[in-house]
């Protein structure tokens, strides 16, 4: 079973979001690492950079599949986690901690309001469920 | 309806993912991609590759049929003996790539790809015209076990007692498994030493479940289709419906070793013969990514600012830790070396023609 922690947000592209105030970090979901399988890669933007709510930032990449990522809501990137595009590691940080080590930026959230149109834990873990019967 | 093989329950029961795959539902993945991909490489993994079709000629004019509707020269099989080969269209076009198993002077099984079983029995029936022989599409009546691995030869000699180190590479033998009555052959599709084992669909699970419990703590491991695919890729065997099809001949797909013009007539032969005489205008060959970036099946491929193809297969090598794949490319620029472009996400990244294939195992068996 895929962890869901209830501190977190979520969307139905299976991106979790950290709000801390105006910033919020970002990463993909224990399902979606699980789904994917090995990360061999991932693409990051630039601090700076500007996306809007659902526009892809980034991708990661498995063995299998490239896997596009998406923001959850509007914003400016503030911070984005190197040690995840030069990772070594035997198992990559997205697959062992993709809530911790395995986070991908850290961004300035414009909108306010879109925060509330993130999915809860509860809410994230119906939506798998339904999306894919077990 | 997607068909399942007689070990869709035993996939099921140890948590194997299941996904369509040519009109089958098939495990991609168990314990994980990577994992698997190297037990084979270090110990050894069990592949159900039972959605493989099973097509039987039988009759004096069996040989003739084969020789009609493949490349390769079958007349040239022993008893026992196994060749790979390919079946083309009238214009030299790939219908399928498979292997020839002589099993007698009037029976020869064809194991062909999933996707086309029925499409290369349609078409093999609508040659025998004229021929004393019967051909009979017997998928359903069998299950295909591969068993891969240095360790391979180890594991299976425990369940049985044929020595299999008599049966050479690209040769098999009726033997009894378990007491199950199977044919064996040591031929594969990972680059590995290994066997498939064809044996009857309800022996399957018995004999499935046997190896796995039996050979678990010497490493053996149940491996899906995503493995079997990077296995294969690094061994530099070409997929069929991904790096041939019926636009694409086996000359141009590097498969010239098995289309035997000298043989006499054969579907296809004639377009070859012209082909051959005129020069390749593209042909296949495998490429290493020089960037951090996997290339991707579909991706398309430049030279200069003129995009000449796409990927075939592409993917990161999990033994090699290198981002290889195969793509068509004009035949000026097909020497080992020569670097183009594959474009990802926008991007072009640089890559390198290399020899294949990508990887080779030491002789030696474990």
């Amino acid at each position: 079973m895929a962890s869901t922690p209830e501190d977190l947000s979520y969307t139905k592209d299976h991106e979790w979001v950290r709000v801390e105030g105006k910033q919020a970090t970002v990463g993909i979901t224990d399902h979606a690492q699980q789904q994917l399988g090995d990360v061999v890669y991932v693409e990051l933007p630039k601090v700076g950079d500007k996306f809007e709510a659902a526009e892809p930032f980034g991708t990661v990449e498995s063995v299998k599949a490239a896997s596009e990522v998406y923001m959850p809501v509007s914003g400016e990137v503030i911070e984005v986690n190197e040690s995840i595009v030069d990772s070594n590691e035997k198992v990559h940080p997205i697959n062992a901690d993709p809530y911790g080590r395995g986070w991908m930026i850290r961004i300035k959230i414009d909108n306010p309001a879109q925060v509330d149109a993130l999915l809860t834990s509860i809410e994230y873990e119906d939506y798998v469920k339904e999306e894919a019967p077990e | 309806m997607l068909k399942r093989t007689p070990l869709y329950e035993a996939h099921v029961s140890i948590g194997a993912r299941m996904v369509e795959f040519a009109g089958w539902e098939m495990p991609v993945q168990y314990s994980g991609h990577v994992q698997e991909h190297m037990a084979v490489r270090e110990a050894a993994g069990l592949f159900d590759v039972s959605h493989m079709g099973e097509i039987e000629i039988r009759g004096s004019d069996a040989l003739a049929l084969v020789q009609r509707v493949t490349t390769n020269d079958a007349s040239k099989l022993q008893d026992n003996q196994v060749q790979y080969s390919t079946i083309t269209a009238d214009d030299g076009g790939v219908l399928d790539d498979l292997l020839v198993y002589r099993i007698n002077a009037e029976y020869y099984l064809l194991i062909v790809n999933a996707g086309t079983t029925d499409s290369d029995f349609e078409w093999i029936q609508s040659h025998a015209d004229g021929l004393k022989l019967e051909v009979h599409n017997t998928s359903p009546a069998f299950a295909l076990l591969a068993l891969q691995g240095p360790r391979a030869e180890r594991i299976l000699q425990q369940l049985t007692d044929h020595m299999l180190d008599l049966i050479p590479y690209y040769w098999s033998q009726r033997v009894l498994v378990d007491s199950l009555d199977c044919r064996v052959s040591r031929t594969g599709y990972t680059g590995e030493d290994g066997f498939e084992i064809l044996c009857h669909a309800p022996d399957a699970r018995h004999l499935w479940n046997r190896l796995l419990v039996t050979c678990f703590d010497q490493g053996l491991i149940p491996c899906g289709l995503a493995a079997r695919n990077t296995l294969r890729l690094e061994a530099g065997y070409r997929l069929y419906g991904h790096d041939m099809d019926e636009t694409t001949t086996p000359l141009e797909a590097g498969l010239g070793w098995v289309v035997k013009l000298a043989k006499g007539d054969f579907i296809g032969r004639s377009a070859l013969v012209r082909q051959k005489e005129e020069g390749l205008k593209r042909k296949l060959v495998g490429f290493e990514v020089l960037d951090r970036a996997p290339a991707r099946d579909g991706y398309p491929v430049v030279i200069g600012d003129k995009q000449v193809g796409a990927v075939t297969s592409g993917s990161p090598a999990p033994f090699l830790k290198k981002n290889i794949g195969f793509a068509y490319l004009p035949i000026e620029h097909t020497s080992v070396g020569t670097e183009f472009f594959v474009v990802i996400r926008g991007r072009n990244v640089p890559a390198r023609v290399v020899e294949t294939p990508f990887y080779k195992r030491s002789r030696k068996f474990d």
